[in-house]
């Protein structure tokens, strides 16, 4: 990749960093607010460098995300209002309210499917790259799964599956060193996911999951490898989150210096400093971007606030896709 | 007309939706080559005819079946998945309850799940983890859509309707029913999805039911007529949707209801039956409605057990008697 194409690609993933950041910020700083958001909140503050294997893809390659999905979503071009308003169970929401903050899906923008039963979203993510191959697109999946996740049965039958087939998939395990409040060490049988790779005949790479040039890299990479039809791949980001669980998570179950080893790593600070360094961006270029990210997020909480909640009979809606089609409705 | 085997009726269904339109792909375990090779079996023969891109057998692997199904239903193919053995869908439950039935739900309906799942069902001498009908689990799942078909010719009819479907179709096999032949219509011939069949009609007493025991409910039929009771036999066909309105018709004429199924009686989809007859058709009865099913047993093995097991003719026919 020519240097200056590369470089516009940095400026794009610190620009969604930041505007994932923003946004998750005013999640927190909602929920923390009584009455303000209904239900669970669930964030991926500090995994925010994911931002880079997103936007390694092209337009035409899917991705599977989870719960902790922010992040994923806005690199793929969702916009802040349609996140928002469905957060909040709204009609203008991106799912009209069915989804709220947990299962959001913006097909139009190949953003497929969210599952929270974690762990599904490998095996569905299988059965799109099969569909990839089985159409001889030149596309890829990517599936983003925790190392939680990387426990349930159905990971290992999707790797399975993918290697045994030669899918165009791409496994990337966040390894955020928690699932639920058990640590790695108490949950997974090996000290790293990436390990498994091996056994179901696909390369796998550990990276540093707070360095966004260390995650496009590899995600160039894997997706090339992908795209040429070799099989599929797995990568490990080894990053932290950096809140609870959910918002109701205080995290009393964690060493604070642990917290505090890793708040030094913080990946937009990081990326910041160095796109500077490397006459990336300047200084002030990063403070517009910054800004922009802020005036984005009040503008969405503007319309969020502003919409409508969907009508409670239009429960009965998009349950059966016949319906909707005799209806005209898709 | 054709005289089929319910087996041929459904290879033939496959085969003619496989020519009709590429995006249809077969998956499963042994589907392609199969420690069962015979010539009645479903899937017999496709795989030298469409090759292994269309029709794959998998890993072992009921989950990731599903999963595929899902995922690649949702890209826009029209997947039809086989699952071995009824129970087995057990280990495929998380794609169908939580996915296939969820997602186009959650998105707001920008997704959509045209699969299909053909799940092989029947009491076989084989014990209760091979033998275990399920079918009222997935019809209480919103979003999935169920069919169970008796002929050879609903049995292709059915299929068709449920793979060229927009949402996710579980469709019931019954294996027994392989081996029994019936008239079945050439071409692309569907049995709409939600519409039960009248299979004889009668005055004195409903029976409803679907799957093989339909058979044992006319062989019960033609004993009372007999006896002097005329009575209608309603094949549902599709348990979900469910045609509510040829069953209350019926019995605003008959006025009595028995319910038949080879799935225990304990919350069974009878329960549903005579849950609809008591909401919206208790003014039309005039005697307790009766269920006709298997006992809240797993299936035994044993043979003289599992003969104990099954609904038969003759039980039918007593259920009819004691509420004439």
């Amino acid at each position: 990749m020519a240097k200056e194409t590369k470089n516009a690609l940095r400026r794009s993933i610190l620009e969604k960093m930041l505007l994932t950041r923003a946004f998750e910020d005013r999640i927190a700083h909602l929920a923390a607010q009584k009455d303000r958001l209904p239900g669970m909140q669930i964030l991926a503050t500090g995994q925010e460098a994911a931002v880079a294997a997103v936007l390694a893809l092209g337009p035409e390659d899917v991705i599977v995300t989870n719960h902790r999905s922010h992040a994923h979503l806005l690199a793929r071009g969702a916009t802040p209002q349609s996140l928002l308003a469905e957060i909040m169970g709204k009609e203008t929401g991106v799912n009209h309210g069915k989804s709220g903050t947990l299962h959001m899906a913006v097909p139009h923008l190949n953003v497929l499917m969210t599952s929270t039963v974690v762990g599904a979203g490998p095996l569905l993510a299988m059965g799109a790259a099969f569909a990839q191959q089985y159409k001889e697109e030149d596309a890829v999946t990517m599936v983003f799964f925790g190392d939680g996740a990387a426990a349930e049965g159905s990971v290992h039958e999707a790797m399975n599956m993918a290697g045994v087939w030669h899918l165009p998939l791409l496994f990337v395990c966040e390894n955020n060193c928690w699932a639920g409040a058990q640590s790695l060490k108490d949950h997974c049988s090996v000290s790293n996911i990436v390990t498994r790779a091996a056994g179901y005949g696909m390369p796998g790479k550990l990276v540093n999951g707070n360095d966004p040039d260390e995650i496009l890299d590899t995600s160039l990479e894997m997706i090339a490898r992908c795209r040429q039809g070799q099989g599929p791949a797995l990568m490990e980001l080894a990053t932290y989150r950096m809140r609870g669980h959910g918002e109701y998570d205080h995290q009393e179950y964690v060493d604070p210096e642990e917290i505090a080893f890793w708040a030094q790593r913080d990946p937009i600070k990081l990326f910041r400093t160095r796109l500077e360094q490397d006459g990336v961006v300047d200084a002030a270029q990063a403070e517009v971007m910054y800004r922009d990210a802020e005036a984005s997020i009040d503008a969405a909480l503007e319309f969020a606030d502003a919409s409508p909640y969907p009508a409670p009979q239009a429960a009965f809606d998009h349950l059966w896709a016949r319906a909707e089609e005799e209806t005209g409705r898709i | 007309m054709q005289n089929l085997h319910t087996g041929v009726a459904i290879q033939n269904g496959l085969r003619l939706a496989m020519e009709m339109d590429d995006r249809v792909f077969l998956a499963g375990e042994g589907i392609g080559v199969s420690i069962h090779a015979n010539p009645l079996m479903p899937t017999h023969g496709l795989l030298e005819t469409f090759g292994p891109k269309r029709v794959r057998d998998t890993p072992v692997s009921e989950a990731a079946i599903a999963g595929l199904a899902v995922g690649a239903s949702a890209m826009g193919l029209l997947p039809v998945v086989e699952i071995m053995f009824f129970p087995f869908i057990t280990l495929a439950s998380d794609m169908l309850v939580n996915h296939a039935a969820k997602l186009r739900y959650l998105s707001g309906g920008k997704t959509a799940f045209p699969l299909t799942v053909r799940v092989k069902a029947g009491v076989m001498s084989a014990g209760c983890q091979h033998s275990h009908n399920l079918e009222t689990w997935l019809a209480h799942i919103p979003g999935l859509k169920v069919t169970f078909a008796s002929t050879p010719a609903d049995a292709k009819g059915l299929l068709l309707s449920a793979i060229f479907d927009p949402d996710p179709v579980i469709v019931v096999e019954e294996m027994g029913l392989y081996w029994t032949k019936g008239p079945v219509p050439p071409g692309d011939v569907r049995v709409p999805l939600g519409k039960a069949a009248i299979r004889r009609p009668g005055n004195d007493v409903t029976v409803v039911g679907y799957g093989g025991l339909m058979f044992a409910a006319l062989e019960a039929a033609e004993k009372l007529e007999a006896e002097g009771v005329s009575v209608e036999v309603i094949d549902l066909r599709t348990l979900v949707p469910l045609d509510r309105e040829t069953i209350l018709e019926s019995i605003a004429r008959t006025g009595r209801l028995v319910i038949v199924h080879e799935a225990t009686k304990f919350c069974g989809f009878g329960a549903e039956l005579a849950a609809l007859a008591a909401e919206e058709g208790f003014s039309s009865l005039s005697a307790p409605v009766r269920r006709v099913a298997g006992p809240d047993i797993p299936v035994p093995f044993s043979p003289p057990q599992e003969q104990f097991y099954m609904p038969n003719a003759q039980k039918i026919a007593e259920a009819v008697r004691s509420i004439m």
